[in-house]
């Protein structure tokens, strides 16, 4: 166990395997702790509150309306605070303050990828989204095309970015509640596939939307006073903070038998850029990944149904991208936190001075350090209550984009009455929750590192190019956008495979024989997806190509003014 | 929505102002957060000492600000598109619909 906790280092795995700690939850194989009885006593107070929430909103959700968008009733403030819960997963809340407390500056680095996508998403798709659609994205990607084959591509989209993030949410949690809570993996693994499966089954969007809310306030409310008390020891001088943990990192290397003046860069390097950027191609592709897959988030799009407007939808785009970048430079302060607390106390470390529970525990004992034990209990069970919050709104997508898009559209034509799409979506989220359990306990032991970024690449490069070119672009026809849709979902996944982290750190391949050498194929799969819809709606002379384009006025009418716009109610 | 309905909307001299407006508010917002981030990003490739360089006589070194800016940046620059849509572009496509629906 000693050598796999090493290997799951966050920032080993940010720079070997390109990693996605942040939004996924790329916890590695971790140790199982004593058991924590404050931090279960906690997460069951929360449980309990949450399904008080849950049979509040039951009572609520009577229409497929209620059921996919909380009948569109949602205030703008609200829907930031549960889209910024949807991102802020457990995973970056511990691996992003592990990364820092490691390397520093290159854990900033890392964070800022993951916020640059909302200005883009608030520029050219939220309102738009929010005029056009009515339960799913491929409402929109769908709106002037041929419904079929459109709705199967998105379906497809949706479900595979869904089954990534899950599998790497499911993992997430087994391992954390084992660092956590002292439990099993198989215990967390069932416990979040039956209470997701119950908030959705009965809550469906209301009590999805509220969950995310509650944890977003905890997280965030936890994580201030986390990065207050920190401050706080310091005087709120961010150079004091700074010149205490360049000292001790210097400390800890002079300790490892390093010369005087080495010791002193190492200890320096923690406020520069380290190894975290390779080469500016891999630099570039994954920031393209991260800036773009945000805008192709089915769980994340989907959020902007349930607000009653186009000004309401862009309220809360600003106020997740608000909270979003508060929480990341949180994080970073408690990063800092941990390497001035908790790597000087004798009380965190083993014998070899490595982190007990290995070094995604950073945030944890420093919750210990500035809180006590009654923090820590409470953390901990944020930590969990995260990753449950965002698996909910995960199979919630996943399950609109089979009963809404695939059953409703697609099998019956449009015609399938409300109680009907509403069962088919209840069905399926059952079905999602057997998948997501039996899926996290076969990918216990795998590397899972590469899921998320997989995610994230799949939903630039397949689900962003398609909603962008139908909602912007006149000439875009159904063949143009199913083939490229398609051409950018499959060389995403594709490219992954062969990519240094799936092909040799996941299929045990030499190192070096990976075909594709990037950390991740956005710049390539992205550009595919783009002009694979570009060539094929440009060679499109069908009968159906005409009628694309001549719904284009029409449409482009309506994402602008939000006349016709499905209506506050839904109904 | 018929395409009469449709027809008139655009052709509306307000709609033919906001939709060009907008458009051009919010790709220039976006071409600006691509210069920002990218920018960042082959500052941290190409440059490293230049962010590890030291400000002033402690340890602050200038990669700090300029990360917590990009984050501010990001917000803001959301803040500044979100201001002028709720204002100004809604009420031009209050006035379209007034126009058109009455």
């Amino acid at each position: 166990m000693k050598s796999t906790t090493k290997y799951a280092l966050p920032i080993a795995a940010l720079i070997g395997a390109g990693a996605a700690i942040a939004a996924g939850a790329d916890l590695g194989q971790a140790e199982k702790q004593a058991t924590n009885w404050t931090a279960i006593s906690m997460f069951a107070i929360f449980v309990v509150f949450t399904l008080f929430i849950t049979k509040w909103a039951a009572a609520k959700t009577k229409s497929a309306a209620d059921f996919y968008t909380a009948g569109g009733g949602i205030t703008g403030f609200q829907n930031g605070l549960a889209i910024a819960g949807d991102y802020m997963s457990a995973a970056s809340f511990l691996g992003i303050s592990a990364a820092v407390m490691a390397s520093g500056f290159d854990g900033l680095i890392y964070s800022i990828g993951f916020l640059v996508g909302w200005p883009v998403v608030t520029f050219l798709l939220a309102e738009r989204l929010r005029n056009l659609g009515k339960f799913t994205f491929a409402d929109v990607a769908a709106f002037r095309f041929a419904q079929t084959p459109v709705r199967v591509f998105a379906a497809s989209g949706t479900l595979v970015v869904v089954a990534f993030y899950l599998i790497a949410q499911m993992v997430g949690a087994g391992q954390l509640i084992k660092l956590l809570f002292g439990l099993e993996y198989m215990y967390a693994v069932v416990i979040v596939g039956v209470l997701m499966m119950v908030y959705v089954l009965f809550g469906g969007m209301t009590a999805t939307t509220w969950v995310q809310i509650i944890k977003a306030i905890m997280l965030l409310g936890g994580a201030t006073f986390m990065a207050f008390m920190v401050m706080a020891q310091f005087g709120f001088s961010p150079e004091a903070m700074f010149a205490k943990a360049v000292e001790i990192k210097t400390g800890i290397a002079a300790k490892a038998g390093k010369p005087e003046a080495e010791a002193a860069a190492i200890g320096f390097s923690i406020m520069g850029p380290g190894g975290f950027v390779k080469d500016p191609i891999s630099a570039i592709s994954f920031g393209m990944a991260l800036m773009f897959g945000t805008a192709g988030l089915p769980h994340i799009l989907m959020r902007f149904f349930t607000v009653p407007n186009a000004k309401e939808a862009r309220k809360s785009v600003l106020w997740a991208t608000t909270w979003i970048g508060y929480f990341y430079i949180l994080t970073f302060i408690i990063g800092f936190g941990a390497i001035t607390f908790v790597l000087t106390n004798p009380q965190f470390l083993d014998a070899k001075g490595v982190l007990l529970g290995g070094s995604n525990m950073a945030a944890i004992h420093l919750a210990n350090a500035v809180g006590g034990n009654v923090f820590l209990g409470f953390i901990s069970a944020v930590a969990f209550a995260t990753i449950l919050a965002v698996v909910a709104g995960l199979t919630l997508s996943g399950a609109s984009a089979v009963s809404h898009d695939l059953y409703a559209t697609v099998l019956k034509g449009g015609k399938a009455d409300s109680k009907a799409e509403l069962k088919v979506s209840r069905i399926t989220t059952v079905c999602l929750g057997f998948v997501a359990v039996i899926l996290g306990i076969a990918f216990e032991k795998q590397n899972i590192a590469f899921m998320v970024s997989l995610a994230f690449a799949i939903a630039a490069s397949a689900n962003f190019p398609v909603l962008l070119m139908s909602v912007l672009w006149k000439g875009c026809t159904t063949r143009g956008a199913v083939i490229g849709g398609f051409l950018g979902l499959i060389s995403s996944v594709v490219l992954t495979v062969v990519s240094p982290a799936v092909w040799e750190a996941t299929l045990g391949n030499p190192k070096g024989s990976a075909w594709f050498p990037y950390t991740s194929p956005a710049l390539f799969s992205m550009t595919i997806g783009f002009v694979g819809i570009w060539l094929f709606s440009v060679l499109d002379g069908s009968k159906r190509a005409a009628q694309d384009k001549a719904g284009f006025l029409a449409q482009q009418v309506r994402s602008e003014t939000g006349i016709g716009a499905a209506g506050a109610s839904g109904h | 929505m018929e395409d009469d309905l449709a027809k008139r909307i655009a052709s509306h001299p307000k709609y033919q102002e906001l939709k060009a407006k907008r458009s051009s508010f919010g790709w220039w917002l976006t071409a600006a957060m691509m210069v920002v981030y990218y920018g960042f990003i082959l500052l941290v490739a190409f440059d490293k000492p230049l962010l590890a360089s030291r400000i002033g006589s402690g340890v602050m070194t200038l990669g700090m600000p300029i990360g917590l800016g990009v984050i501010v940046f990001t917000i803001v620059i959301t803040a500044i598109y979100v201001r002028r849509a709720n204002n100004e572009f809604d009420k031009l496509s209050d006035d379209i619909n007034k126009a058109v629906l009455k």
